[in-house]
C-alpha cells in the first residue's frame, strides 16, 4: 500500500531536478541528460497514474511505452548532432553555439 | 510498513538522490552516471507497480542503451571539462529558487487534489500480463495500438539513418 | 489656300532638334550645325511663302481673314466648356510673327557657325537653338492662350538652357537661375490670369466672338453673374488681363521684373541676339496685342497703366544704359527700354478701329511694326557686338576702341543699327518710332513729350557706345597684343554676312514697304496708311540729333575731357545709374534679408526641427526599442527556458488564486 501522492512526490523532485539542470548546465550533452530526466519523471507519473485510474485500460502504460520509444530516438539524433557540431566547431557549450542566431 | 513499503522508500530515495546528483554534480561522466541509477530506480518503480515489462524496457532501453550512448558521446566530445560553477552564482540562485518554487506549486497541487485515499496495493494478476500487452500492441481494435506502434518503428528507421547522416564524417 | 503645310514650321525645328539632341555626340560640328540651319532655312522659306500667301488675300471686308488651318481638342478642363486645343492661328500678327523669327533665327544660326566656332557642345547650343526656335513660333501661332501659356514656358526653359550654355563659370549659372525664377515668378500671374479669364469668359481661345457672346450671356445658357462681372465694366477682366500683363512684363523685363535680362548677357551672343533681343523678350508684348481686344473692351483704364509702366521702364532703362561700360549691358538695356516703348504704344490705345481720323488705336499698329523693326537693327547690333567681342575677348568698353580701323564692315552695319534705333530716317527704326510718338501724344501731351525725351536718351545712349567702341580712346596695348596672335581684325565671312542682310532689312523696311505695314497689321485689321506727321517727326528728329551732336562733342575724341567732369561733376548720379539703380541690391536685401530671413529660414528650421524632427524621432524611437529589446532574442536556450517556466509558474499561480 503505497499513497499515490508520494510516488508523484518522487516524480515532481525528478522534474525539477531536470528543470535546475537544464538552467544551469553549460554542456549541451548535460542539458541532454537533464531532459532525460525529466522525461523519465513523466513516464513515471504515466505509469503511476494509468494504474491507479486504469486498473482495466491501459494508455498511460503504452504511452510510457511509446515515449520511451521516442526519447530513444530523440537521444540518438541529438547526440548525432552533438558530434557533428563539435566536429564542426569543436565545442558544444550551449552558450556558445551562435552561428544560427539571429 | 511492510516490504512493499520498505523497498518503496529505497527506492524514492535512490530516485531522488541521484536525480539531485545527477544536476549538481561537476563531473559530466558522474552525471550520467547518477542519471543511470535514477533511471534504473524508475525501472524499478515500475516493477513496484507490477508493469514488469515496462521496468524491462526501461532497463534496456534507458539504462542499457541510452546511457552507453551518451557516455560515448561524453568520451568523443571531451565534454568531461564540464563545470556547473562557471555559471554565475546569481544565475544559479535563481534557477534553484525558480525549481523549488515550481516544484512548490506542484507539491501543493498533488497534496491538495485530495489524492490521499488513492493507494496502489501490490501487484495480481489482473494489473498486466504479456498476452493483453501484445495483444493490445499489435491489434486494430479500438483498444488497439498498431498504428503507434508501425508509427514508432518507422520512427526509429527514420532515427537511424538521420544518426547516420547526420554523424559520418564528411 | 489650303495652310495644313504650316505644320511642318512646327515640326521641322523639333525633329531637328531630336536629332541634335540625342545623336550631337556621333556627329560632328559641321553637321550638327548644317541640320540646325537647314531645318530652320526650310522653316523660313516656309514662313515667307506662308506670309506671301497669306498677305495676298485680302478678305471682302477689306481685313485679313483669321485663318485655324490645324486645331484639335487636347484635355478637357471638366469646368464649362473649358478645353485645352492645340493649333495653328493665322492672321496678321502670327504671321508678322513667323517672318521675324524665322528670319532672325536663320541669322543667328549662320552666325553661329563662325561665332561658336571649336566650342565645346556646338551640337548642344545648336540642339537648344531649334528647341527654342520650335517653342517661339508655336508661342505665336497659337490658337488659344492656353498653348501660349505651354510655349511660353518652353522659350523660358530654353532660354534657361542657352543662358547657362557655360554652365562651367559661376555667373553664368547665377544668371540662367535668375532669368528662370525670375520669369517663372511672373508667369504664375499669367497662369492664374488666363484660370481667372477662362473661368468667367468661357473660353481660352483667341477668338473672341465667343468671350463677347459669353459676356453678353448668349452662351453656354448664361452664367449670369459672371456675365455681370463682365459685362458691368467689373474688376474680374481687368484683374485677369492685368494677372496675365504680369506674366507678360516678366517676359518682357518691364520694371520691376527687368532683373534678370541684363544677366542674361551671360549666354552666348548670338542666343541675346536672338532670345533676348528680337524674339523672346518680345512675347509679352506679343500677348498684350493677342489679347488686344480684350483690353479695349474690358480694361481700357488698366491698359492705361501697362502704359505708365512701360514709360517708366523706358526711362529708367535709358538712364542706366548711360552709365553702363559692358557693351552687352547696354544694348540689353536698350532693349528693355524699346520693349518699353512698344508696351507704351499698345497702352496708349483708347479704341478699336483704325483710320486717317482716327489716331486711337495707331499704337498698336505702331507697337507691331516697332516689334518688327526693333528685332531686325537689334539683332544687327548684337551680332556686330558679337563680332567685337569675339575680336577683342573681351565686353567691356575699355578693351576696345578705335576699332573702326579693323574691322570696318562691322563699324557701318553697326552704324546703320545704331541710327536706326536713334530714329533717324530714312531708317526703319525711324518710322516705327515716330508712330509711336504720334500715339503718344494722341493719348496726352505729357506722355508724347516723356517718349520723346526717352527717345532722345536712346540717341544718346547708343552713339555713346558706338562712339566707345568704334572711335574714342584706343587700347593700343591689347590690339597690339591681338595682332601679334594673329586674330585680330574684321570677322568671317558667315558673321558678317548676316550682319549685312539684318541691315538691308534695317535700311530697306521703313520705307521700301511704305504704308505697307499698316496695311498688313492694324488694330481692327483695316488698311492704315502709315503717314508722317510733320510736326512730331521733324521735332523728333531734332532732338535726336541733338543728342547724337552731344554725344560726338563728348565721346568721339581719344582724350574725353568733358565726360571725365561730367562724371567728377555728379558722381552720385553716375554711380547710381552704373549701379542700376541699385535695384538688383533692393532684391537682394528683399529676397536674403527679409524672405529668407524671416519666411523661409524659419520654415526650413521647422521643417528640419520639427517635421524632419518628429520622423527622425520615431525612426530612433523604433530602433532603441529594437535595441532594448534585442537582448530578449538572446539566442540562449537556457534564458529562454528559464522565461519560459517562470511564464508557466506565474500561470499557475494566477490559476490557483
Amino acid at each position: 500500500m503505497i499513497q499515490i501522492e508520494y510516488i508523484l512526490i518522487v516524480s515532481a523532485v525528478m522534474m525539477f531536478a531536470g528543470i535546475f539542470g537544464f538552467f544551469t548546465r553549460r554542456s549541451t550533452l548535460a542539458i541532454l541528460l537533464s531532459i532525460e530526466l525529466m522525461l523519465n519523471a513523466t513516464d513515471l507519473n504515466f505509469a503511476v497514474i494509468n494504474r491507479l485510474m486504469h486498473t482495466g485500460g491501459h494508455e498511460g502504460y503504452f504511452f510510457t511505452l511509446f515515449s520511451i520509444a521516442i526519447s530513444a530516438a530523440e537521444s540518438a539524433v541529438a547526440i548525432a548532432i552533438m558530434i557533428n557540431i563539435y566536429r564542426q566547431l569543436k565545442d558544444t557549450t550551449a552558450d556558445k553555439l551562435s552561428k544560427l542566431k539571429w | 510498513m511492510d516490504s512493499y513499503n520498505i523497498m518503496f522508500v529505497v527506492l524514492a530515495g535512490i530516485i531522488v538522490a541521484s536525480s539531485v546528483l545527477t544536476v549538481v554534480t561537476r563531473s559530466i561522466m558522474r552525471a550520467a552516471t547518477y542519471l543511470f541509477f535514477a533511471l534504473l530506480g524508475t525501472a524499478g518503480m515500475y516493477f513496484l507497480m507490477g508493469y514488469t515489462f515496462l521496468g524491462a524496457v526501461q532497463t534496456m532501453v534507458y539504462a542499457g542503451g541510452i546511457i552507453v550512448l551518451y557516455v560515448f558521446a561524453i568520451l568523443l566530445t571531451r565534454g568531461t571539462k564540464d563545470r556547473i560553477s562557471e555559471n554565475t552564482r546569481s544565475k544559479i540562485a535563481l534557477s534553484a529558487l525558480l525549481s523549488l518554487v515550481g516544484f512548490g506549486l506542484v507539491a501543493f497541487i498533488i497534496f491538495t487534489a485530495n489524492l490521499r485515499a488513492q493507494v496502489i496495493t501490490a501487484p495480481d494478476e489482473s494489473v498486466m500480463n504479456m498476452s493483453t500487452l501484445g495483444r493490445n500492441l499489435l491489434s486494430t481494435d479500438p483498444d488497439g495500438y498498431l498504428l503507434p506502434f508501425e508509427a514508432v518503428s518507422v520512427l526509429l528507421l527514420a532515427c537511424i539513418v538521420a544518426g547516420v547522416m547526420i554523424a559520418r564524417k564528411r | 489656300m489650303d495652310y495644313q503645310y504650316t505644320l511642318l514650321i512646327l515640326c521641322l525645328p523639333i525633329v531637328s532638334f531630336l536629332i541634335l539632341g540625342i545623336g550631337g555626340k556621333w556627329l560632328s560640328h559641321k553637321a550638327a550645325g548644317l541640320i540646325g540651319t537647314l531645318s530652320i532655312g526650310t522653316v523660313a522659306v516656309l514662313s515667307y511663302y506662308t506670309a506671301f500667301h497669306y498677305f495676298a488675300e485680302r478678305g471682302a471686308d477689306g481685313t485679313f481673314a483669321s485663318i485655324v488651318p490645324i486645331n484639335f481638342e487636347w484635355l478637357p478642363f471638366y469646368v464649362g466648356n473649358l478645353h485645352f486645343d492645340m493649333g495653328i492661328l493665322l492672321d496678321p500678327i502670327s504671321v508678322m510673327m513667323l517672318i521675324v523669327i524665322s528670319t532672325v533665327s536663320l541669322m543667328v544660326h549662320i552666325y553661329s557657325f563662325g561665332y561658336m566656332h571649336g566650342e565645346r557642345g556646338f551640337q548642344r547650343y545648336y540642339a537648344f537653338l531649334s528647341l527654342f526656335t520650335m517653342s517661339m513660333l508655336g508661342l505665336v501661332v497659337a490658337t488659344n492662350i492656353f498653348q501660349m501659356y505651354m510655349f511660353w514656358e518652353l522659350v523660358g526653359v530654353c532660354s534657361y538652357l542657352l543662358i547657362g550654355f557655360y554652365f562651367t563659370e559661376k555667373p553664368a549659372i547665377a544668371a540662367s537661375k535668375k532669368a528662370f525664377i525670375v520669369t517663372r515668378f511672373a508667369d504664375l500671374g499669367f497662369l492664374v490670369g488666363i484660370l481667372v479669364f477662362g473661368y468667367y469668359t468661357g473660353s481660352f481661345s483667341f477668338d473672341f466672338t465667343e468671350n463677347f457672346q459669353y459676356a453678353a450671356g448668349a452662351l453656354h445658357g448664361v452664367a449670369p453673374d459672371a456675365a455681370k462681372a463682365i459685362a458691368a465694366g467689373g474688376f474680374i477682366l481687368p484683374t485677369a488681363l492685368f494677372l496675365m500683363f504680369i506674366g507678360g512684363a516678366g517676359k518682357s523685363a518691364m520694371f520691376p521684373l527687368h532683373i534678370w535680362l541684363p544677366d542674361a548677357m551671360e549666354g552666348p551672343t548670338p542666343v541675346s541676339a536672338l532670345i533676348h533681343a528680337a524674339t523672346m523678350v518680345v512675347a509679352g508684348v506679343f500677348q498684350v496685342a493677342r489679347m488686344f481686344p480684350m483690353w479695349i473692351q474690358y480694361a481700357p483704364e488698366t491698359l492705361h497703366y501697362v502704359a505708365w509702366i512701360g514709360a517708366f521702364t523706358a526711362f529708367y532703362a535709358a538712364a542706366v544704359a548711360c552709365a553702363q561700360s559692358d557693351i552687352k549691358r547696354v544694348l540689353a538695356f536698350s532693349t528693355i527700354s524699346q520693349i518699353a516703348f512698344m508696351m507704351v504704344a499698345l497702352g496708349v490705345c483708347t479704341e478699336m478701329t483704325t483710320g486717317h481720323e482716327h489716331v486711337g488705336s495707331v499704337g498698336y499698329m505702331a507697337s507691331m511694326f516697332h516689334l518688327f523693326t526693333h528685332a531686325m537693327f537689334k539683332a544687327t547690333l548684337f551680332l556686330c557686338a558679337g563680332c567685337i567681342i569675339h575680336a577683342v575677348h573681351s565686353n567691356e568698353m575699355s578693351a576696345m576702341g578705335g576699332m573702326r580701323k579693323y574691322m570696318p564692315v562691322t563699324n557701318w552695319t553697326f552704324l546703320i543699327a545704331t541710327l536706326a534705333i536713334s530714329g533717324i530716317p530714312p531708317f526703319s527704326g525711324f518710322f516705327s518710332k515716330d508712330e509711336i510718338l504720334s500715339a503718344s501724344f494722341a493719348y496726352s501731351p505729357v506722355m508724347g513729350w516723356v517718349m520723346t525725351g526717352i527717345a532722345a536718351m536712346t540717341a544718346f545712349y547708343m552713339f555713346r557706345v558706338y562712339y566707345g567702341i568704334f572711335w574714342g580712346t584706343e587700347n593700343k596695348q591689347l590690339h597690339e597684343e591681338l595682332k601679334a596672335h594673329g586674330h585680330f581684325g574684321e570677322a568671317p565671312l558667315v558673321m558678317t554676312a548676316p550682319l549685312v542682310l539684318l541691315t538691308l532689312f534695317t535700311v530697306f523696311c521703313g520705307w521700301a514697304l511704305p504704308g505697307s505695314f499698316g496695311s498688313f497689321v492694324s488694330a481692327d485689321g483695316q488698311a492704315y496708311n502709315i503717314h508722317l506727321d510733320p510736326q512730331i517727326a521733324i521735332t523728333s528728329v531734332v532732338i535726336a540729333c541733338i543728342s547724337i551732336g552731344l554725344a560726338t562733342w563728348i565721346y568721339i575724341r581719344s582724350s574725353q575731357p568733358v565726360a571725365e567732369r561730367l562724371k567728377a561733376a555728379m558722381p552720385h548720379l553716375h554711380e547710381w545709374a552704373y549701379r542700376r539703380f541699385y535695384i538688383d541690391e533692393i532684391y537682394q536685401f528683399v529676397t536674403h534679408r527679409i524672405i529668407f530671413a524671416y519666411i523661409s529660414r524659419p520654415i526650413a528650421w521647422f521643417d528640419r526641427h520639427v517635421v524632419d524632427g518628429t520622423l527622425n524621432g520615431l525612426a530612433s524611437g523604433a530602433n532603441y526599442v529594437g535595441e532594448s529589446i534585442r537582448p530578449l532574442q538572446s539566442g540562449r536556450l537556457q534564458q529562454y527556458a528559464y522565461v519560459f517556466l517562470l511564464g508557466v509558474v506565474v500561470l499557475f499561480f494566477i490559476m490557483i488564486i
